[in-house]
């Protein structure tokens, strides 16, 4: 079962950071160059601009070229594997919940509580 | 819907799942206890927990193997980190050799389980995950045994809806 791409970690190490989230929330609709993007926080300009390279570094984002302007873009389908793993293990423990209520419904009607 | 919430942290590489069950904290902490019930709900159809060891006093160790439909038989551990009946657990969970020796080739995850009372006979458990690490998280899901659950999946709806309908004809 295929279910993470070899730079994994440097996915999940992207979104370990605050700021870099935001960036990648806002780049969901791809309207804004780094300029723009850089205009949202108080760092400096070469600051988002390091992290914009460290999403892109890790396919988070990529750069677009509209027109004359070039404009940040999330890459969604690298937001889902990223996702993906956590929901394979819920789903393992949603199962786990659904079992042990049937098990507390057995014994419930055993001893007739 | 037993489950009542769930919170994912991909960049904490936590799950928290709370659920509420019509029990008392007491008897849903036998469901953890009891190694004979915990046999019935830890491990998917396909492949079923067996319990060999299991004691849940802080420094105890449990110990079972699963066994899958092609007839492997994983075997896994927990070292019992905290333990305060009927209320909490705290337990790592790892891969065993064919000696029980922990296998850190595999990862393991830490789980924190917590047990209250909501009132009007109603108890919520919360079970919060954490990886160790991202390739830990990727290896272990990457297993056997959740191909088995995958597959599995259908299967357990059915089971279910048959065990329900012993139980409360």
């Amino acid at each position: 079962m295929q279910i993470a791409p070899p730079d994994f970690d440097r996915l999940f190490g992207a979104l370990s950071d605050a700021t870099r989230r935001d960036i990648v929330r806002r780049a969901i609709d791809g309207g804004e160059g780094v300029a723009e993007l850089a205009g949202h926080y108080s760092m400096s300009f070469a600051a988002v601009q390091k992290h914009v390279a460290i999403l892109e570094r890790a396919g988070l984002i990529t750069k677009e070229r509209v027109g004359r302007r070039k404009v940040v873009r999330t890459n969604l389908e690298a937001l889902r594997v990223a996702r993906r793993l956590l929901d394979q293990y819920e789903q393992l423990w949603r199962d786990r919940v659904e079992r042990m209520t049937t098990l507390l419904a057995e014994s419930g009607k055993e001893t007739d509580r | 819907m037993t489950v009542t919430a769930v919170h994912k942290d991909p960049a904490a590489r936590t799950m928290i799942l709370k659920a509420e069950f019509d029990a008392s904290p007491e008897r849903v902490w036998q469901l953890w206890a009891d190694p004979r019930q915990l046999e019935r709900w830890w491990g998917p159809p396909t492949y079923p927990a067996t319990v060999t060891n299991h004691d849940l006093s802080v420094g105890g160790r449990v110990e079972y193997y699963m066994t899958g439909p092609e007839g492997d038989q994983p075997k896994a551990y927990w070292i019992v980190l905290e333990a305060e009946p009927p209320h909490r657990l705290v337990y790592l969970d790892g891969f065993a050799n064919d000696d029980w020796s922990p296998n850190d080739e595999l990862p393991g995850t830490t789980g924190r389980v917590s047990i209250e009372d909501i009132g009007g006979g109603r108890t919520r458990m919360t079970i919060e995950s954490e990886f160790p690490t991202v390739e830990a998280m990727e290896q272990l899901l990457a297993m056997g045994m959740e191909e088995g659950l995958k597959g599995a999946v259908g299967q357990i709806d059915a089971i279910l809806a048959e065990d329900r309908a012993g139980a409360r004809p």
